[in-house]
């Protein structure tokens, strides 16, 4: 796997991170059609999909060093992005078995995982890392269990506890957020935590979605897209580093509002986890500039008019309000029609 | 993971534990490790017979994590609709027999202080499982099995390794035992009841009349009550209208003309199933419709509900 710069420089600084034309290609676009509401818009997470991110179980791309380089910053920083509550060790457990049999069975020429018995020996070639290690015995890692695998994946991941026919968020990796802060909410429940978000509450999406996810069954996860909008390939836009990277919305111009504008896209998984009956949620983080993002025809001319048509309460919630012109004016609209999906309909660039 | 809804299970060794109760140890059938089981978790397992097949549910009492085997329970019911008759009299060692992998409907809650576990009869089940997870772990727990005066002998055998902790009643004296052991126990206590219908209406009755919190108190029942009048179903969608026979259920009936449709417990308690009702009224059986949604009558549970007119016509 290539490395084409290091984190210091990809997601601070100079901004160095830049996505492959293949990388462009495999990214996750959000919009099925040319408007934008929310639903409950959950599917199977099987292997298979519109975009190369849906093949794995967990999805490693080309940025995947950078990204694991750019978590151990922030944590370096603020150790408190990652935190679990006491009571969910035999989750932490799990996440450790879900993530490294999947990542071994999904990618063997980066992974690999040997067991005895309890004892495992785990490698991963892309950090060079190879530990070994008694499963079920904390201390035998140099790591929680949780921490120890999160710091070796993309995207954040947290732990939800079920009780009380609620969910609990009871743990977390949250190092890639889109202004949210584990630190706040850790404990809360599941229409605490979604306090903020407009619309939804009064549509009943969160009612119906936490119904679902307490009988979310193990073996059969399920995902969903989310997306925001980001000044700088940012990963961290958490609100502990509102000062930092909150400013930036102010630094757009019609000048560089392709290179600085960000479409940034979620793949949100859940699994039910086997022993604990937990369930993780990984909330994996895809950036693309608008000037990437217009290389394929259709995303531009949709994301045109998905901002053309957002509800002003979206757009306040999202923070795009600034610079949604500028975007508008700069993603051309050629009046072309755009097929229903996500699918970039091109095969190169 | 992902992994296949249905697998199949090789019954590696079946035990009689009593006259009526037979132990079946399960393992993977291709030979790997299970799915590790969470406590209070259950299979539905897919039991051939003759002239029909049985999708009944049945709750894992081994160690949780567990991945060489799970160990089920059955007990043999007479009069039942046929299912566990079947696993006594035609499930051997070595037969492979499909199944769900583990769903839970019963997990201990992690934020509980100490856990009360309250069994009747084959109720233990569950139980089984919820103690070996809490044995040996930080909070403190008990267990009380009521049982029949000929199977005491039968489940102090089965408890023993809970001494200090499990204690078995006899029958007599339910309703002052239960405020017994519930009366003394501390803030953040959890309490977790499987058994006939009777003594989980008991247990919750009385916790809720000593003050105990909604949330702690914890129950399971796999009951067979999807039996009752024959009706008949028009599936509109297939176009196809069936007949549920009395000892069938909706689902099974479904089913049985190879229609395709959701489900997950097979108990009423998970929701999976749930289908429009286009005309006719539901005879409602399960714990997820709520009050509103029960009087509308536009929504059934195919698993355990039935039908109140001759007809139903269903959205499938």
């Amino acid at each position: 796997m290539n490395k084409p710069y290091s984190a210091d420089t990809a997601f601070r600084g100079k901004f160095a991170y830049k996505n492959s034309d293949a990388g462009i290609l495999r990214f996750p676009f959000p919009f099925a059609e040319d408007g934008y509401m929310y639903s409950v818009n959950i599917e199977p997470h099987v292997r298979g999909g519109p975009s190369e991110a849906f093949h794995h179980v967990f999805d490693v791309d080309e940025h995947y060093v950078a990204e694991c380089e750019e978590r151990a910053i922030v944590l370096a920083e603020d150790p408190a992005r990652c935190q679990v509550l006491p009571h969910m060790m035999q989750a932490q457990w799990d996440t450790l078995e879900l993530m490294m049999e999947s990542l071994a069975e999904d990618y063997p020429e980066h992974f690999s995982l040997e067991k005895e018995g309890d004892r495992w020996t785990w490698t991963n070639r892309l950090l060079d890392i190879r530990d070994s290690f008694t499963f079920g015995d904390a201390l035998s890692l140099p790591y929680e269990p949780f921490e120890y695998i999160t710091r070796q994946g993309q995207g954040d991941f947290t732990l939800q506890d079920q009780r009380n026919d609620n969910l609990f968020l009871d743990g977390g990796m949250v190092t890639t957020q889109a202004d949210w802060s584990l630190n706040f909410d850790l404990g809360m429940s599941f229409h605490e935590w979604h306090g903020p978000v407009p619309k939804a509450h009064e549509m009943g999406v969160f009612d119906r979605a936490l119904k679902f996810l307490l009988r979310l069954p193990y073996g059969r996860p399920v995902r969903r897209l989310n997306w925001t909008m980001t000044i700088n390939p940012r990963l961290d836009t958490s609100p502990e580093n509102y000062s930092v990277w909150g400013p930036d919305r102010a630094t757009v111009t019609p000048e560089n509002v392709g290179e600085k504008v960000h479409l940034r896209v979620e793949v949100q998984t859940l699994f039910r986890l086997p022993r604990s009956n937990a369930i993780l949620f990984g909330i994996r983080c895809y950036l693309i500039s608008l000037a990437e993002l217009s290389r394929v025809p259709k995303w531009r001319r949709r994301l045109h008019r998905v901002l053309q048509g957002l509800d002003p309460a979206l757009q306040d919630y999202k923070g795009l309000v600034r610079y949604r012109p500028m975007a508008i004016d700069y993603l051309v609209d050629d009046g072309a029609p755009t097929s229903p999906g996500i699918q970039s309909d091109l095969t190169s660039l | 993971m992902i992994v296949p809804s249905q697998i199949p299970y090789r019954v590696r060794e079946v035990e009689k534990l009593s006259p009526t109760l037979k132990r079946f140890y399960l393992e993977a059938a291709d030979g790997g490790a299970l799915p590790p089981s969470s406590a209070g978790a259950h299979v539905v397992l897919t039991i051939p017979g003759v002239h029909r097949t049985w999708k009944n549910a049945y709750s894992i009492s081994s160690t949780p994590g567990e991945r060489e085997s799970y160990s089920i329970i059955v007990r043999r019911v007479l009069n039942s609709r046929g299912g566990s008759v079947q696993m006594h009299e035609g499930v051997t060692a070595g037969d492979v027999i499909n199944g769900a992998v583990p769903h839970n409907l019963f997990a201990l809650s992690r934020a509980g202080r100490k856990h009360v576990l309250i069994a009747g009869g084959i109720g233990i089940t569950p139980l089984l499982s919820h103690a070996a997870a809490l044995h040996g772990g930080e909070a403190p727990f008990e267990l009380h099995q009521f049982s029949s005066k000929a199977e005491i002998p039968v489940f102090e055998r089965l408890l023993g390794v809970y001494a200090g902790h499990a204690q078995v009643h006899g029958p007599g004296g339910e309703a002052e035992a239960v405020e017994a052991i519930l009366t003394h126990q501390p803030l953040g206590a959890h309490v977790y009841v499987c058994g006939p219908p009777l003594l989980i209406e008991l247990v919750v009755r009385t916790a809720e009349q000593l003050g105990w919190p909604t949330a702690a108190i914890h129950h399971e029942s796999f009951g067979d009550h999807s039996a009752g009048a024959p009706f008949t179903a028009m599936l509109a969608k297939s176009k196809i209208e069936i007949a549920v026979g009395p000892d069938q259920s909706l689902l099974e009936a479904i089913e049985a003309v190879g229609v395709q449709a959701p489900y997950l417990c097979r108990g009423g308690a998970c929701g999976q199933c749930m289908t429009r009702v286009i005309a006719g009224e539901p005879d409602h059986r399960d714990d997820v419709l709520t009050p509103e949604e029960r009087a509308a009558g536009e929504l059934i549970m195919t698993c355990v509900s039935r039908a109140k007119t001759p007809r139903l016509v269903l959205d499938l």
